[in-house]
């Protein structure tokens, strides 16, 4: 049995009610519909607004994370007011102002192995809002051993891409991408950067794509990757197939329980070590200025060029970490060397790529020029 | 001559270009052509072996091709190539 949509509701989903498509009946099972949104960022801000507005009974909300200002370029559900808050409690005063007669349920925390199943099994519909590879698989995952689907989307900078991986009934996420790509080769959008108004594009086609399951109607994505590029303005569409090899969808699936997707990414879920290169290989922000005043050290900036314009070091060389592995030569191995990016993560991997190549004196500025900026020279901007 | 399409994460490898044009008579032989004209590149898509990397995709049309004949899938003048990447985003990491 449907719910019954009072007075006060009937006025305000108006708009939907007149779409015959959606009418009083669909209205209702949205009322009766719930979503699980995995990441209130980029994405799951957009993609939370235009479900709650649209009258989905029940929104559940996944984020471990606190509002910071750089978020509020894209993460539109925030506000300035919020910074400083759980994400997810910002997100859920933000919704329930937007539509006070739906049901918010927050979970402050990561997604992990030991909590995915329990948090997801009560929602018909998980949407993966997410930044990393970790939780991108372990979303799919559950979604494939719950038998729900899953609204993917994932952006870089102008490019997004959209999906329904739905594997009762198509592909799932690892049909098209059995493993993840090593650390290191594919950028976040914290290096890479990100168009603000891109996960506003994504989100809300991703939204869209929900609100058709959630209904019953139109065609979904399933089977069907939409690729989106900004600048070109341009969607593409190419078709995806369920591969009779997947392990965890195919036939002979081997990978029946959820796993250490951490070990499988060969990297972290989010950054509870950030911008470290690990033991021994780090300089601090306090401990290189100490440092600098008494020894001459080579310092190897690895962010791109236009990175330099934010914030800089004096005498520092630039040689984007792309570029590095073609470089070296522009390099002396007997330098004392103290390598920097704007976090710690692309300078760290360019210790790796140094110590192979035979650098053996190379230090990772634990948390890059912000760090810096935060604690030794406090004129220069945090980005 | 066919166009092969671009994504933004790999365009750093390819002069910042787009779209590229290759020539061959399938897929592998296409590759060739656009690894010898950017070079960078090549660690993206092949490993140390010199086979397509997994988390690669590419596509002919609107389809994969590990559901035609892989690398050996014949690509006929002026049919359109996409490179398709896993990427992550969504927000955050340093």
């Amino acid at each position: 049995m449907l719910p019954e949509l009072s007075r006060d509701e009937i006025l305000r989903y108006s708009r939907h009610l007149l779409i015959p498509e959606v009418g009083l009946e669909g209205q209702r099972k949205l009322k009766n519909s719930s979503v699980l949104i995995i990441g209130t960022g980029g994405l799951g801000s957009p993609v939370a607004l235009y479900l709650a507005a649209a009258g989905v009974g029940r929104l559940g909300l996944v984020d471990y994370d606190v509002v910071d200002s750089s978020n509020l370029q894209r993460q539109v559900i925030h506000g300035t007011s919020t910074i400083g808050k759980l994400k997810v409690e910002s997100a859920k005063a933000k919704l329930l102002d937007l539509n006070p007669d739906i049901q918010v349920d927050v979970f402050n925390e990561s997604l992990t192995s030991e909590n995915a199943l329990r948090i997801a099994r009560d929602f018909d519909l998980i949407l993966d809002g997410t930044d990393n590879f970790p939780t991108r698989y372990l979303t799919n995952d559950v979604a494939v051993f719950l038998g729900k689907p899953n609204v993917y989307a994932s952006i870089y900078r102008f490019d997004g891409q959209v999906s329904v991986f739905y594997a009762k009934e198509g592909p799932c996420y690892r049909c098209l991408f059995p493993e993840p790509p090593p650390p290191g080769l594919v950028p976040s959008c914290a290096e890479g950067g990100v168009l603000g108004v891109l996960p506003g594009t994504i989100g809300t086609l991703q939204a869209t794509e929900a609100l058709k399951i959630l209904l019953g109607i139109g065609e979904p994505l399933i089977g069907k990757l939409l690729l989106y590029n900004a600048l070109d303005m341009s969607f593409d569409f190419v078709k995806l197939k369920k591969n009779p090899n997947c392990r965890v969808c195919g036939p002979n699936a081997d990978i029946k329980e959820l796993i250490d997707y951490e070990e499988f990414c060969g990297v972290p879920s989010h950054d509870h070590d950030e911008g470290s290169a690990g033991a021994g290989l780090d300089i601090t922000a306090p401990e290189l200025a100490e440092r600098m005043k008494t020894n001459h050290l080579k310092l190897l900036d690895v962010r791109e060029p236009h990175e330099l314009e934010i914030s800089a070091l004096q005498n520092a060389v630039n040689i984007p970490l792309g570029e590095l592995a073609g470089r070296l030569s522009e390099l002396d191995s007997a330098d004392e060397m103290v390598v920097f990016c704007k976090g710690g993560s692309r300078s760290a991997r360019a210790l790796e790529l140094l110590a192979s190549a035979g650098f053996k004196k190379a230090k990772n500025l634990k948390g890059g020029i912000n760090a810096w900026a935060r604690e030794v020279d406090k004129d220069l901007p945090v980005y | 001559m066919t166009i092969l399409r671009i994504p933004t994460p790999l365009r750093p490898y390819t002069n910042g270009k787009n779209e590229v044009n290759v020539s061959g008579a399938n897929i592998s032989e296409a590759l060739n052509d656009l690894t010898n004209q950017f070079p960078n590149i090549k660690p993206h898509l092949f490993n140390e072996g010199g086979e397509l990397r997994p988390f690669v995709n590419i596509f002919i049309g609107e389809n994969n091709i590990k559901d035609l004949q892989g690398v050996d899938t014949p690509v006929k003048d002026g049919e359109r190539l996409m490179l398709i990447p896993s990427i992550a985003g969504g927000m955050h990491v340093a």
